[in-house]
């Protein structure tokens, strides 16, 4: 699983896949999973991170990057590892 | 003397090959001798060339789409007249209209927001369904025209209509039929496009002539220049123009704005057949892209549309210079990202 | 630490050319209650889904129909139109401000007269009475509307044994500008066999000729084709003054005026198009004024608004069963309610409000109800604020037609509640169990027993 070291996204959550040329929009918590996807965090790292700051369950959370990570993959902006 | 400073708001930025007449209202606005203005572009998408075009347009907010209801645009405008104190807008797009005729006594009176704009009801009048009571309201030629909705009206109506003979949607899409045949099947392309009714339109032959129009919605017309296109592109829009010297076409489109006590600017389409006689073939009811050839050959309707919102009352515009021409040109802008990213995420720039 | 609060993580393509999120978000606010009653609350006492109608909103709505009719024309009487919401507790609110009946079906005859409305005052229309049907009514002294010629003749048998008179009108269909054209109910004003069906009632001396109806059609956008309508009635009415020497005590211009919902397809918002109360009363009452009746002989007005008079008063309270993803990348969300419950579906773009408090962000997304059908669709396309399960909405205008064309598939209809004007719930009708469905089922005895 890794992003694109190209893309950049803006503090405003302005994401642009230079590969592409695609622009996207992301809320808060896309930008935070992004930033943390590209430092090569594991997925189970990611839960737990944000299950510590946030007030969610796991599973919801779990649920919500599954679907997040998703679209991101349709989107070109996501590769899986080989 | 020193020019009053003024803040308007003008839609239709889209620059593009097929124009929409914003930015040529701008040009008219910045240039014009009684205002100094400071310009508030509307926009609803964030490709709209005028959006970046800094010389002319000072600052730039998205609105909601038609389609969002007339609250949703009312409520986007007290946002954005809160931060820039709008004396004015002018809308410029068909589709928007009728929303901004709408919501124009509430914008004067919650926001003090001038328009000017036609009645709903002169509006309506010079839809293309309505074009021939409109032509017989107004003592003006129309090509005769029946609405049908099956396409074996279609043969009901060739006891009255000869071939060719123009097959128009209801809002968009006209085109020639040669045959019945012809007939039938843009009957069925124009309508799973439009829905019904289809228009059949008598096909009258002749040279496309224009008129850019300002009314002053009392029954007087401030100006009228008259322009026939030179050139025109693929999708039909006008390449280049010349302004012409045709004062029977002048008196006709006074006409026109005369009676119907026509508010604001307007374009007017016809067609002079081989005998001299004018057929109105269609009312825009807004400023054309072209608009801007009047400016040049001595009528700034746009200052003109100004001053009568704000309150003034004007002098018609007696003549113009017959010749004058204008040619179309694209342009690439080379833009920052960052830009595009300021219009997209926070709907400003 | 406190735990910040979650949203869960989106992202959205920047289209150009398409929908921006300043245009939509505006409209999202929360509604979260309905005339004081926290739709939570509504949820937690009465379930999900569930029909709510606001009286409050059917007294001001019928009140300013009234006032815009009755400020412009000495002489009007409206008749509830029981078809487009029968249930009887919304029935006896037209009632207790005055309004009359119009049913179209027995059923809905004895409804009404069950709810106590007096048989003078019930107008029966539709091309369905039976020879029962038409007995009860004339024995009622009930306004017969009558439909077609097999009606008038089989009212003309029937009248052989009564000793009391009928006190009926016509159906008259014409052509209004509008189309489709409603000419299969009623006769036909151009081709004169309206007229011909006057001679014939006119020659009955069981028949009293009290008026005149026509129903052009139905969400009718344009007040013009009210103009064409009364002014046709009207030629009808001073026909019959010269030939047959009767004056018509009432015309009845039937129903079919808009309201504030979104036809789908339409570009413009309902509300943004739709002509106001007002500029119906002044077309309709206006053409009859100027008509050049003397003023003693004019006719009432009848007007048999039900869309108009109800749509607005309607909410239709749900939840969020499952977010999913379509194939295309979409984000689909399927409610708890669909088109069996939400007929008008079919027509609209209805507007959908989240019933509670949300973040700034929004996505696109297709609305499914919970039928295993694909035409089960709520919303083919509408941008909304990040819903998550469990979360409620409520769907507006939905009083006209839903009570009474919705269907049992699947699934049984749900709690209707009306909030009164004081702000209190009451059950007006309660959900049905699946003893409601299947105490009309019998079982064969050969059937009764199986091995599985």
């Amino acid at each position: 699983m890794n992003i694109n070291k190209n893309i950049a996204i803006s503090e405003s959550g302005f994401l642009f896949n230079p590969s592409t040329g695609d622009s996207f929009s992301t809320n808060p918590i896309g930008k935070e999973i992004i930033t943390l996807i590209k430092e090569e965090q594991t997925l189970q790292q990611i839960v737990n991170q944000i299950h510590l700051k946030y007030a969610v369950d796991q599973d919801t959370f779990e649920k919500d990057l599954a679907d997040f990570l998703y679209i991101l993959k349709i989107n070109h902006i996501l590769k899986e590892d080989e | 003397m020193n020019k009053r400073k003024i803040t308007v708001a003008v839609t239709g930025l889209n620059n593009i090959d097929s124009p929409g007449p914003g930015i040529p209202v701008i040009r008219a606005l910045k240039e014009c001798s009684s205002f100094e203005v400071r310009i508030i572009g509307l926009s609803y998408e964030s490709l709209e060339p005028g959006l970046y075009m800094h010389d002319l347009v000072d600052k730039s907010y998205a609105i909601p789409l038609p389609s969002a209801g007339s609250q949703a645009l009312f409520n986007r405008i007290q946002y954005i007249h809160s931060v820039e104190k709008l004396d004015l807008i002018i809308p410029n797009f068909d589709a928007e209209l009728h929303n901004f005729i709408l919501l124009s006594p509430t914008l004067k009176q919650q926001l003090n927001i001038a328009t000017f704009l036609p009645s709903r009801e002169v509006f309506d009048s010079r839809h293309k369904s309505e074009l021939p009571e409109f032509g017989e309201k107004y003592e003006i030629h129309v090509p005769k025209s029946t609405m049908i909705f099956s396409t074996k009206d279609i043969q009901k109506i060739e006891k009255e209509y000869e071939y060719p003979m123009v097959i128009k949607g209801k809002f968009y899409d006209a085109s020639v039929a040669y045959n019945q045949e012809q007939a039938i099947s843009y009957f069925h392309k124009i309508s799973a496009k439009w829905g019904l009714p289809i228009i059949i339109q008598e096909y009258v032959s002749g040279t496309e002539v224009n008129v850019t129009a300002i009314g002053d919605g009392l029954g007087k017309c401030i100006g009228a220049v008259a322009m026939r296109k030179l050139y025109i592109t693929d999708k039909g829009k006008a390449w280049a123009g010349i302004t012409l010297d045709d004062p029977e076409l002048v008196v006709l489109s006074q006409k026109v704005v005369q009676n119907s006590k026509w508010r604001g600017g307007c374009e007017l389409e016809f067609i002079k057949n081989k005998e001299g006689k004018y057929y109105l073939l269609e009312m825009n009811p807004r400023f054309p892209a072209w608009v801007y050839l009047a400016v040049g050959s001595g009528q700034n309707h746009p200052e003109a549309l100004v001053k009568m919102a704000l309150g003034e009352t004007i002098a018609p515009f007696e003549d113009y210079e017959k010749g004058k021409m204008f040619i179309r040109y694209s342009y690439d802008l080379i833009v920052n990202m960052d830009q595009f990213e300021k219009i997209s995420t926070f709907g400003e720039l | 630490m406190e735990k910040l609060s979650y949203e869960r993580p989106i992202i959205n393509k920047l289209n150009t050319g398409l929908m921006n999120k300043f245009g939509t978000r505006v409209d999202n606010t929360p509604v979260t209650h309905i005339d004081g009653v926290p739709v939570k609350k509504l949820i937690a006492d009465f379930g999900s889904p569930c029909f709510v109608i606001s009286e409050r909103t059917i007294r001001e709505t019928y009140r300013n129909a009234v006032r815009a009719f009755s400020t412009r024309y000495p002489k009007v009487q409206f008749a509830w139109s029981y078809k487009t919401n029968y249930l009887n507790a919304v029935c006896n609110v037209f009632h207790s401000e005055g309004s009359w009946a119009e049913v179209v079906s027995y059923f809905e005859y004895e409804k009404a007269m069950g709810n106590g409305v007096p048989g003078d005052k019930i107008i029966f229309n539709g091309p369905d009475k039976t020879a029962r049907d038409l007995k009860i009514a004339v024995q009622n002294n009930s306004l017969i509307h009558i439909d077609h010629f097999d009606e008038l003749y089989l009212l003309a048998e029937i009248l052989k044994e009564e000793s009391q008179k009928a006190r009926v009108a016509i159906r008259v269909n014409m052509d209004t500008g509008v189309y489709p054209m409603w000419d299969r109910f009623g006769f036909n004003y151009e081709n004169g066999t309206a007229w011909s069906a006057i001679n014939k009632i006119m020659a009955n001396s069981q028949m009293e000729m009290t008026g005149i109806h026509c129903h052009i059609g139905t969400y009718m956008m344009s007040t013009s084709s009210y103009a064409v309508a009364t002014s046709k009635l009207c030629d009808l009415l001073k026909n019959i003054q010269q030939v047959h020497n009767v004056t018509l005590e009432y015309i009845d211009l039937g129903g079919g005026f808009a309201t504030a919902n979104t036809l789908r397809g339409s570009y413009l918002q309902g509300a943004d198009v739709i002509p106001t109360i007002d500029d119906y009363a002044e077309v309709i009452t206006s053409t009859i004024l100027n008509y050049g009746f003397r003023p003693e002989q004019l006719p009432t007005l009848f007007l048999e608004t039900g869309r108009a008079l109800i749509d607005d008063a309607g909410y239709l309270l749900g939840s969020v069963i499952a977010l999913k993803r379509l194939s295309d990348g979409r984000r689909a969300t399927i409610l708890d309610f669909g088109i069996n419950i939400l007929f008008t579906a079919f027509w609209y773009d209805h507007k959908v409000s989240p019933a509670q408090n949300f973040t700034s962000q929004s996505e696109d997304m297709v609305l499914y109800g919970p039928l295993c059908m694909n035409i089960d669709v709520v919303r083919e396309n509408i941008n909304l604020p990040l819903l998550n399960r469990g979360d409620h909405v409520v769907v507006h205008r939905v009083g006209a037609y839903n009570m009474t064309q919705w269907m049992q598939f699947i699934q049984m209809r749900p709690k209707v509640v009306m909030i009164d004007m004081q702000g209190m719930p009451h059950l007006i009708r309660n959900n049905e169990s699946l003893q409601t469905i299947t105490a009309h089922e019998r079982m064969p005895d050969h059937l009764a027993q199986f091995n599985l």
